[in-house]
């Protein structure tokens, strides 16, 4: 008998449970309507209200936020970002669609670098595929034109968002990713990011900067 | 891992004379009971998710044969590898063959505590590959040889001069003359050293809090970022995680997420939720070439149908240790075996046997903190008691306390007798009591008395006492 089959029938042993339909039925009945539970009134809001929560959450999360009118000024607002922390003027993102449609050369100085992070990079630029207002937490997609490794590597992540992308809850972007990538799929990795990263290991001494992002900077596109 | 609960007794002593545990076990208090009680005031709808999250878990354990093979199928068919493991040894003998596999020197571990349970870096050791340890807390512990003391605080136990006499002592290839004196020094100094080991690693292995059925996915929620570099840099990714992890959907994840992260650290949201499914896609530009999950059982299944099916609801948030008093007094290690607190005087009877982890869950004022604090609601002081009861039907506790408890028992099935005796005993004991009203030395009781005293009886019995304050408030009435 293969390890499988002896730890499924313990289990089913266990509970006193036949290969009955009754069963069955009621797992795949769950599994198909994926029934959402208890959501909370705070993030149930209009748009505008919406992203101001999101802004807040993730402010209180120890982001930085800053918000555009358009996809326009966003590079002057990357610049912005380097030039008050003294770093130099190069980024690198992958060759996300909303990326790349940013005006990136009305920035002559910014140099921009594509593809997946060796660990040399100072700072990433990444564009979230939606936010959660509930807790300011940011959701990447992984994908060809999507690393995973700019999430984590670079001291900086500065993360661009379209306002129109925040949603409500955790169970709006469930529901939105099974929409993106069809019913039980899944890219290889989906990041939900809420603040730097931090650590309280030592003495429980909260710290920013573990082994992620020491800060994470987050430009919202409201136009 | 050796399992050295049968001597909680001996390992508490000496914890509660140990001044730097006792320094640093502080930390415990003042680091985790605000923050969560303040994360769940901030929402309203907390007690309601406490009840969705534990109808989750109920339903998934009645289903779970359906559950898990529901989730193999999705993992299998977005590219990745299922094994079932029957017992820990099972476990590390398929983690090894993954690894000679693909010729593995070096490891990155993000933080499991089903690691620890399978004792799987020692055993790595031995067989030639390394296992770097890259949560910060784990770290530590693995420099000073030793293992976690708090299920997501590992290193809560110590000082930070003792983490920085430890770097000294490793990092010997750094200027001694650095400056380590303040936490931040000492993460930077991790930091630096650690991302080396991400790039080096071959095969990179983490836990996992959830696996969802719905699409193969497994997830881990870190702070730190380092369970991702550890899956997203080597060319394998290796999920050890229970059968009890499985969940049937993202909602249903979503629903004990909420829970989870305040309930461990008072955050509204971890830093990092990271949701895995299979290997990189082709045209990924990172992630790993090969995801493999190893399912544990490892006496989990037998806890199933009996009254200890609800410990298997735990999403091992810590939240019971942190408010637990015999925890607060003598830390992780004395409880001598992976999973400490509350939590572990359940888990472990459980998992090792009562005849080992016996002392456990008698180590327990049953002051009901753990269980009012439960995201999940296990009723964890009721658990306690049945192992109570299994130890005393099997008469694995000390004579003294078994025939203490029928001597009791005796009297206590005989009311006319038990009033008898202690209407004539209470009176005696008064005298007994002295002037101070207090034994300082009982027959029988030496293990009470030694580290306090014992107030003596005033002379009338509980009974007598409630007869004559019925007596006055039926003599009130008008």
């Amino acid at each position: 008998m293969s390890a499988r089959e002896a730890i499924l029938g313990k289990v089913r042993k266990s509970l006193g449970a036949g290969e009955d339909n009754v069963r069955l039925e009621e797992v795949w009945d769950r599994l198909m309507k994926a029934p959402r539970g208890v959501t909370p009134r705070r993030a149930q809001l209009d748009p505008a209200a919406r992203v101001a929560l999101f802004c807040e959450m993730a402010k209180n999360a120890a982001a930085s936020v800053v918000r555009v009118a358009d996809g326009a000024a966003v590079p002057a607002a990357v610049a912005d970002y380097l030039r008050a922390r003294n770093l130099a003027q190069s980024v690198r993102m992958g060759g996300d669609r909303r990326l790349r449609n940013i005006p990136w050369v009305t920035q002559r100085a910014l140099q921009v670098r594509h593809g997946p992070s060796d660990g040399e990079d100072e700072v990433a630029v990444s564009h979230a595929s939606a936010g959660i207002a509930e807790t300011g937490t940011l959701v990447l997609w992984s994908g060809k034109d999507n690393p995973t490794t700019l999430n984590f590597l670079p001291d900086h992540h500065i993360v661009v968002i379209d306002a129109a992308d925040v949603a409500a809850d955790l169970e709006a972007v469930m529901a939105l990713t099974r929409q993106r990538f069809g019913k039980g799929d899944m890219p290889r990795t989906v990041n939900f990011i809420t603040g730097p990263s931090r650590s309280g290991d030592i003495e429980q001494t909260l710290l920013l900067g573990a082994h992620g992002p020491r800060a994470l900077h987050i430009v919202v596109v409201d136009g | 891992m050796l399992v050295t609960s049968p001597a909680f007794k001996d390992n508490a002593r000496e914890a509660l004379a140990d001044r730097q545990l006792q320094k640093a076990l502080g930390n415990v208090r003042a680091g985790f009971i605000d923050k969560r009680r303040k994360a769940v005031e901030a929402l309203p709808e907390f007690d309601a998710l406490r009840d969705s999250a534990r109808a989750i878990k109920d339903h998934t354990l009645a289903h779970l044969d359906l559950y898990l093979a529901a989730y193999e199928e999705k993992v299998t068919a977005s590219g990745g590898h299922v094994h079932w493991a029957e017992t820990a040894a099972d476990a590390r003998g398929i983690i090894l063959d993954i690894c000679r596999k693909h010729d593995a020197r070096v490891v990155a571990k993000g933080k499991s505590m089903i690691t620890e349970e399978t004792a799987l870096n020692d055993f790595l050791e031995a067989s030639g590959i390394r296992p770097v340890e890259t949560d910060l807390g784990e770290y530590i512990i693995q420099l000073r040889g030793e293992h976690p003391s708090h299920i997501i605080a590992p290193a809560v136990h110590l000082n930070k001069e003792q983490v920085e006499a430890d770097f000294r002592r490793v990092h010997t290839d750094l200027p001694p003359g650095r400056d380590l004196s303040d936490p931040a020094s000492l993460l930077g100094e991790a930091r630096r050293v650690l991302r080396k080991q991400y790039f080096e690693a071959d095969v990179g292995i983490t836990g996992a809090n959830f696996l969802v059925a719905e699409t193969g996915s497994s997830i881990i929620v870190t702070n730190e970022g380092n369970g991702d570099l550890s899956q997203v840099l080597p060319r394998v990714h290796i999920v050890v995680a229970s059968i009890e992890k499985v969940v049937p959907t993202l909602e249903d994840a979503s629903q004990i997420l909420r829970v989870l992260a305040r309930s461990a650290t008072g955050q509204e949201m971890s830093v990092y939720t990271t949701v895995s499914t299979g290997p990189r896609r082709p045209g990924d530009p990172d992630g790993p070439d090969e995801y493999h999950v190893v399912l544990l059982d490892n006496g989990r299944s037998s806890m199933l149908g009996t009254e200890f099916q609800e410990m298997l609801r735990c999403i091992r948030c810590g939240a019971c240790m942190n408010h637990c008093p015999v925890y607060h007094a003598v830390g992780g290690h004395a409880y001598g075996w992976v999973y400490p607190g509350p939590m572990g005087a359940v888990l472990t009877p459980s998992l090792v046997g009562v005849e080992k982890a016996g002392h456990l869950p008698n180590a327990s004022t049953f002051c009901g903190r753990c269980e009012s604090v439960c995201p999940m609601k296990i009723p964890l002081p009721k658990m306690m008691r049945h192992w109570r009861e299994r130890e005393f039907e099997r008469g694995l506790n000390p004579a003294v306390a078994r025939y203490g408890l029928k001597f009791w028992a005796w009297f206590a099935k005989r009311p006319a007798v038990y009033r008898l005796a202690t209407y004539l005993g209470m009176p005696l004991m008064a005298v007994a009591g002295g002037t101070r009203r207090r034994f300082r030395f009982l027959p029988f009781a030496g293990g009470w008395t030694k580290y306090r005293d014992l107030p003596a009886p005033q002379g009338r019995t509980f009974m007598q006492q409630w007869r004559d304050r019925d007596h006055v408030r039926e003599g009130a009435r008008p």
